[in-house]
């Protein structure tokens, strides 16, 4: 790995998820990017592809299909990178923006296109998920989220995992969960609020 | 829509839990409410929190495909303000063929391939398309007035959420539909409307792509005396064969008038 060049801590960069030194310094690899270069963006990838990679796989479930929107997901980052404002948010909160949105795409349209995959299911349940998520669970910040996760309503908190991890719309998640139609959303703003607050990001 | 209820939609925003017309709408929205664009990037960073917990390394072969691919493409300048993305689109109330209602379209469509090429990498496809339709307006538009003016022309219209309207007008011995569309709002980001044409085997055939632009009077492809309905559905930017989303509005021609 290329010894990182020193980037100004940002001062102005918004508290958000990871760490100030984390985002900053992905910011400076995204701003090589944008010039072009292909190692800074190695290291970006190196840095952020478990994260991004295991938000898809959650989503889209199929592994083949996953790797092929995390793929997706990284050309996009690279073509671009120059679009990226540390003004308007964290390097990780836009990564993460840029992998759900598409996550989110392959699912819908795959299902407006009825295709089915009969393998779906077992492939669910064959994926590398349960050590990674362990060690994941180990780290500090894992822990973080998981007791600001305990702020949250029940209804709050099962809202936004179908919402965020399941890809499903405010609309379906309201019949999924029996609540009236229409308050789903608000669920899911307020459980995102209350993570926010007990984090203290994003202010 | 209200403004409150709007407003209330930026969580299930943040997490891509709005069907696309909502979400076109709340765009339009977050356009001119720099309270919501800030509440949408702070709700991005919770949500983005919750990665942590899901972390799963992709296989290694995936990292050489990513790094190999990136020699083919040329990043993205940084944006610079351009007057050609402008989004106000002046429009007559009726094109009647005019030079200057081809030339304006053109310049429509320019914009929309720019900002498509900028949101993915089907930028190239979104662009060939665009350039394909560009060349039928000057024909099209005296092809929408022989359908509205012709003694059989038959009109179903439906109303869209908030106070957008569509009407397809049809003539079976012209053997085309017309839609007309009233307050649309914008496709969302990286979409498209596309038109159909239901045929008798209940088949949504491909019809075009809506112009950019809330009111448009767009002739459909195809034969249009031989379909049963017509659809609209939000497609990815360039267009389906088939549609992959549930149509926004459905004209069925069992029900025109």
């Amino acid at each position: 790995m290329r010894p990182l060049n020193p980037v100004p801590s940002g001062d102005r960069t918004p508290e958000g998820t990871g760490t100030p030194d984390l985002n900053s310094r992905l910011g400076g690899l995204l701003n090589l990017a944008a010039r072009g270069d292909e190692s800074a963006f190695a290291e970006l990838y190196d840095a952020t592809s478990a994260r991004l990679h295991g938000l898809v796989l959650r989503v889209v479930r199929d592994p083949a299909q996953a790797e092929e929107v995390t793929q997706e997901v990284f050309l996009q980052v690279w073509r671009t990178a120059s679009r990226f404002d540390p003004e308007r948010g964290t390097a990780l909160s836009w990564l993460m923006t840029l992998a759900h949105r598409r996550a989110v795409d392959r699912v819908r349209s795959a299902e407006a296109a009825g295709r089915h995959d009969t393998a779906y299911h077992q492939n669910d349940r064959s994926t590398p998920h349960d050590s990674t998520a362990e060690a994941a669970e180990a780290s500090l910040e894992a822990r973080r989220v998981r007791s600001a996760l305990e702020t949250l309503t029940v209804v709050q908190r099962d809202a936004l995992e179908l919402a965020y991890f399941g890809g499903y719309t405010h609309t379906e998640v309201a019949s999924m969960l029996d609540l009236p139609v229409g308050t789903a959303k608000t669920r899911i703003r307020d459980g995102l609020i209350r993570l926010r607050d007990a984090m203290g990001v994003g202010q | 829509m209200t403004a409150h209820e709007i407003h209330a939609l930026s969580g299930a925003y943040a997490v891509d839990a709005l069907d696309d017309l909502e979400r076109a709408r709340f765009e339009q929205h977050l356009a001119v409410c720099p309270e919501c664009r800030a509440e949408v990037a702070s709700l991005r960073e919770s949500a983005a929190m919750l990665t942590e917990l899901n972390a799963t390394p992709p296989p290694a072969s995936l990292r050489d495909r990513v790094l190999a691919d990136l020699r083919t493409i040329r990043p993205l300048p940084p944006e610079v303000p351009s007057p050609a993305v402008e989004p106000e689109r002046p429009r007559p109330s009726r094109p009647a063929g005019s030079r200057a209602a081809s030339r304006r379209s053109r310049v429509n469509w320019r914009g929309l391939g720019a900002a498509a090429a900028v949101l993915a990498v089907v930028g190239v496809g979104t662009v060939t398309v665009v350039d394909q339709l560009q060349d039928d307006s000057s024909q099209t538009v005296s092809t929408a007035d022989r359908v509205l003016r012709a003694a059989d022309a038959q009109s179903i219209h439906v109303d869209l959420p908030g106070d957008a309207s569509a009407r397809l007008v049809r003539s079976v011995s012209q053997r085309k539909a017309v839609l007309i569309t009233n307050g649309m709002p914008e496709a969302p980001s990286g979409k498209v409307y596309e038109l159909w044409l239901q045929n008798r085997a209940g088949e949504m055939v491909p019809a075009g792509l809506m112009p950019d632009g809330g009111d448009q009077e767009v002739v459909l492809d195809g034969d249009a005396a031989a379909a049963t309905a017509a659809g609209i559905t939000v497609e990815p930017a360039g267009g389906s064969d088939t549609p992959t989303s549930a149509p926004i509005a459905l004209f069925d021609f069992a029900q025109a008038t």
